[in-house]
C-alpha cells in the first residue's frame, strides 16, 4: 500500500526540498520505489537538489492537465535506481493546478510506488493545500526559531482541516523533523531547544537534523545529501528518520561531525 | 471576532459662555454579518434555519447586511424575503447588492450605499457543537484558528501564538495561552481568563483588553487569572 507524504512548513527556506530530498533518497536506499514532486509551481527546486534540471521534458502540470502521461514526465534517478522525480513547471504558476487533475496524479502513483513524497511550496496557497490534500502523513520541517514554529503550528491546523484525510473525520499523522539544530547554540539560548519546540507544536519527533555546511554542498552539487556524502552528520540523521518512517525504533540523537585537529588546522585554507 | 474598534472625539474643554455650541460627531464602526443568499433560496433558508437550530443566539443581537446580488431578486420576491429574515429574527440593518428602488415602503430605509471593507470569512458553529453553555476543547488550538464560542470554553491544551479564543462566557485554559483569549464578548463584566501558563498576546474581558507588552513581566509563564475591577482588567496569579 502506497503511502502518500507531504513535506510542509508554511515558512519558506527552512529546508523543505533538501528534506524531501534527502528523505526520498535515503527511503530509496533502503530498497523501497520512491517518487518525489515538487508542488512549487512557477518556483520549481527540487530537479536542482536532485540534479536533474537538464533533463526535465515534460512536467506535473502537463500531466494534470492531460498533455503528457505519467511515463513521459517522470524522471528516474542515475543514482538511485528506485528513486524517481516529477518535476513542477517553471513558466506556470499554481492556477494550473486543478483539484481532479492533481487526484488522478496521486491515484495513478500509488500503483507504482511505495512512497509518494509531495515537497510543498512555502505559503498556505494553493501549492501549499494541493500538496498536502492527499497525504496520509505529514513531515512538518521546523528550524529552532520562534517565526518558523508558528508557522508550522498554522501549517498543522490546516493539515487537521483541508485535508481529505481530516475531512473523512480520520487525524492525519504529523511528524517534526527539526532542521539547521545546533546543540552549542541552542545550549547558550540562541535558539529555542528541542524541548521548547516539541512543547509548542505537541507531535511526535521524526528526527532532529544538525546545522552543516555539508547539507548547501550538497545541494550545490545537485545531489542528495544522503547520496552526496552518507556518512556526513546530517545524512546520518536524514538516513535515521527514514527508517523511522518505516516503522524502525531508532534513539533519538543529534549526530556531530568528527572533529579532526588537522580539519580545524587546515580546514580555513580553502575558504 | 476582534474587540469592535471604536474612535470617538468628545469635547472635554468646557465651551466658553456666549459662543455658538458646535455641533460635534462621533465616528464608530461595527462589525455586521453579511448574509448572501444563493439560489434556490427556499434551500438556503433551510440551510439557514438548521444553522440557527445547531447555535441559538448565532444571530443574536448581531447587526446583519443582507447581499442579493446572487440572486437577482425582483422587488417582490426581495419584500418575501425580508419577510422570511424578520420572523426569524434576523437584525437586518441593510441590503446591497440590489436596485434600491426595488425597496420600498418600510424597507426603503434599508437600502445602503455600495461599500464596508471586508472583515473576512465568519466561521459558522460546527455540526454537532450544539451551545449547550459549555465548550471543551480537546485539541491544541492551533496558529490561525479561531474558537468562537456563546458560553464557557475550556482548552484541554494549549493556545497556540496567533491563535484566538473568543467566549460569551469565561475561558479556562490548561495548557499555556499564546494567543488572544477574549472572554465576556458579548457584553459579561463578570467573564473570566484562567490559564496555567500565561504567554497570552492579548486577553480582553468584556471589550476591555490588555496586550501583554503592559502585562507585569513577573507573571509571564504563571498560572493566572484575569477579570475586569470596574473598567480596569486586573491579572493575578493563581498561586
Amino acid at each position: 500500500m502506497a503511502e502518500v507524504l507531504v513535506v510542509t512548513s508554511g515558512k519558506g527556506g527552512v529546508g523543505k526540498t533538501t528534506s524531501t530530498a534527502a528523505l526520498g533518497a535515503a527511503l530509496a536506499q533502503t530498497g523501497q520505489s520512491v517518487v518525489v514532486i515538487d508542488f512549487d509551481v512557477g518556483l520549481r527546486n527540487l530537479d536542482l537538489v536532485m540534479g536533474a534540471e537538464r533533463r526535465v521534458v515534460y512536467d506535473l502540470i502537463n500531466v494534470v492537465q492531460g498533455d503528457a502521461n505519467l511515463n513521459q514526465a517522470l524522471i528516474k534517478d542515475k543514482r538511485v535506481d528506485s528513486l524517481s522525480l516529477l518535476p513542477a513547471s517553471q513558466t506556470r504558476d499554481k492556477d494550473a493546478l486543478t483539484a481532479e487533475g492533481v487526484e488522478r496524479v496521486i491515484n495513478e502513483l500509488k500503483g507504482r510506488f511505495d512512497w509518494i513524497i509531495c515537497d510543498s511550496p512555502a505559503g498556505i496557497e494553493r501549492g501549499a493545500y494541493f500538496a498536502m490534500r492527499h497525504a496520509d502523513l505529514a513531515v512538518i520541517v521546523t528550524n529552532p526559531e520562534v517565526s518558523s514554529v508558528r508557522d508550522s503550528d498554522r501549517i498543522i491546523g490546516l493539515l487537521d482541516s483541508k485535508t481529505e484525510k481530516a475531512e473523512r473525520g480520520e487525524t492525519i499523522e504529523k511528524l517534526l523533523l527539526l532542521t539547521r539544530y545546533d546543540p552549542v547554540r541552542a545550549e547558550r539560548g540562541d535558539m529555542l531547544k528541542v524541548d521548547d519546540v516539541l512543547e509548542i507544536l505537541s507531535i511526535p519527533l521524526l528526527g532532529i537534523i544538525p546545522e552543516s555546511p555539508e547539507v548547501l554542498k550538497a545541494s550545490n552539487l545537485g545531489s542528495p545529501v544522503t547520496l552526496a556524502n552518507p556518512v556526513s552528520a546530517p545524512s546520518r540523521a536524514y538516513l535515521d528518520a527514514a527508517r523511522r518512517l518505516r516503522g524502525e525504533t531508532i534513539e533519538m540523537t543529534v549526530p556531530s561531525e568528527k572533529k579532526r585537529l588537522f580539519g580545524s588546522l587546515f580546514g580555513r585554507r580553502a575558504a | 471576532m476582534p474587540p469592535a474598534a471604536a474612535l470617538q472625539i468628545v469635547p472635554n474643554t468646557p465651551e466658553p459662555e456666549g459662543k455658538r455650541r458646535q455641533v460635534r460627531f462621533r465616528g464608530r464602526s461595527f462589525m455586521a454579518l453579511v448574509l448572501t443568499p444563493e439560489p434556490p433560496t427556499d434551500d438556503w433558508l433551510a440551510e439557514l434555519d438548521a444553522l440557527a437550530a445547531r447555535s441559538p443566539g448565532f444571530f443574536g443581537d448581531r447587526p446583519v447586511v443582507l447581499d442579493v446580488s446572487a440572486i437577482k431578486a425582483s422587488p417582490r420576491t426581495l419584500a418575501a424575503l425580508l419577510g422570511q429574515l424578520e420572523s426569524r429574527g434576523v437584525r437586518l440593518i441593510g441590503v446591497e447588492g440590489c436596485d434600491p428602488k426595488f425597496l420600498d415602503g418600510p424597507n426603503a430605509r434599508l437600502a445602503m450605499p455600495v461599500g464596508g471593507r471586508a472583515a473576512g470569512e465568519l466561521s459558522a458553529p460546527e455540526p454537532g457543537s450544539v451551545a449547550t453553555g459549555s465548550l471543551v476543547v480537546e485539541q491544541p488550538v492551533r496558529s490561525g484558528q479561531t474558537i468562537s464560542f456563546n458560553g464557557d470554553v475550556t482548552i484541554c491544551g494549549s493556545v497556540a501564538s496567533g491563535a484566538e479564543v473568543i467566549a460569551s462566557g469565561s475561558i479556562h485554559v490548561y495548557g499555556a495561552l499564546r494567543g488572544r483569549a477574549i472572554a465576556g464578548s458579548a457584553g459579561n463584566s463578570k467573564a473570566r481568563i484562567f490559564c496555567r501558563k500565561l504567554d497570552a498576546e492579548l486577553l480582553a474581558i468584556d471589550g476591555v483588553y490588555m496586550t501583554t507588552e503592559r502585562l507585569d513581566a513577573k507573571l509571564k509563564g504563571k498560572a493566572v487569572k484575569a477579570w475586569l475591577d470596574g473598567e480596569n482588567l486586573r491579572v493575578d496569579a493563581l498561586d
